[in-house]
């Protein structure tokens, strides 16, 4: 990458919000809808997987959880400034009773959907950051940050 | 979807999909119990070859194939695991139930 560039995506600010149904269909649709929003910061190919994951954890949670799987929307934006990526999931079901209980690995409230209890945990693992934020019947809303090219292909000496 | 399955002796073999979500996750664990059940399957072998993406739904198919064999002393294989794969299984704690082949 030429350093001109390099300037380019440092002043690079885009945002988009999309707002879907909550259903299983629309998993794909949110995690490929970021991968393509991403695309301007040149990410390498872990980076593109890392944020699918983190985005398909998101928007199954609220989904099975957020409205047990009756239907509802979701609203999903997502945000660049320089070379940070945003993603903010957000849906307006039951809410989280215990957040902290909720983000342990293995911690699950359905077991008998079969799933790993593994969502948060594969959140926090492939971004930056995770905050979330719930309130018991108004519903969920989940901020991921990752900051993308990190592996720094060109070393920047004098800065 | 039925040629993702088959049976080799007491193996069910499971050719995962491209994309192992939350949405594919319901058809594979109801097809792969049924077999399960009605055909005495005693192992079950997740084939990752085609799988491009994973989520963990992935990890809560073969967690939930796990406990419907173990008890009878099945066991669960996964080949063809990219690097991803293979790092989520870890992360997940899932190396002390199934084991990886290539």
């Amino acid at each position: 990458m030429e350093t001109n560039d390099m300037t380019e995506i440092k002043n690079y600010v885009n945002e988009v919000e999309l707002c879907f149904d909550a259903v299983s269909q629309n998993e794909s649709f949110a995690r490929v809808a970021v991968a393509a929003f991403m695309t301007p910061l040149n990410p390498t190919v872990e980076e593109v997987a890392d944020v699918k994951t983190a985005v398909s954890e998101a928007v199954t949670n609220a989904i099975i959880h957020g409205y047990d799987n009756h239907g509802g929307r979701i609203r999903m934006n997502c945000s660049i400034t320089g070379d940070v990526l945003t993603v903010t999931v957000e849906d307006f079901g039951k809410g989280i009773e215990n957040i902290e209980e909720a983000m342990m690995p293995m911690f699950t409230t359905r077991p008998e959907l079969e799933r790993s209890g593994m969502g948060f945990a594969f959140m926090e693992a492939f971004m930056d950051d995770l905050e979330v934020q719930s309130c018991p019947g108004d519903g969920t809303k989940v901020q991921m940050i990752k900051k993308i090219g990190c592996s720094p292909w060109i070393p920047q000496e004098d800065d | 979807m039925v040629d993702n399955y088959a049976i080799i002796e007491n193996y069910l073999m499971i050719r995962m999909p491209e994309e192992v979500d939350h949405h594919k996750a319901a058809e594979i664990c109801h097809t792969a119990d049924n077999y399960i059940t009605h055909s005495r399957v005693e192992n079950v072998v997740f084939d990752f070859e085609d799988t491009h993406f994973m989520d963990s739904s992935g990890i809560g198919i073969i967690m939930g194939r796990y406990k419907k064999i173990s008890c009878f002393g099945g066991k669960v294989y996964v080949i063809h695991a990219d690097q991803r794969i293979r790092r989520m299984l870890a992360a997940s704690g899932m190396l002390k139930i199934v084991t990886i082949m290539d």
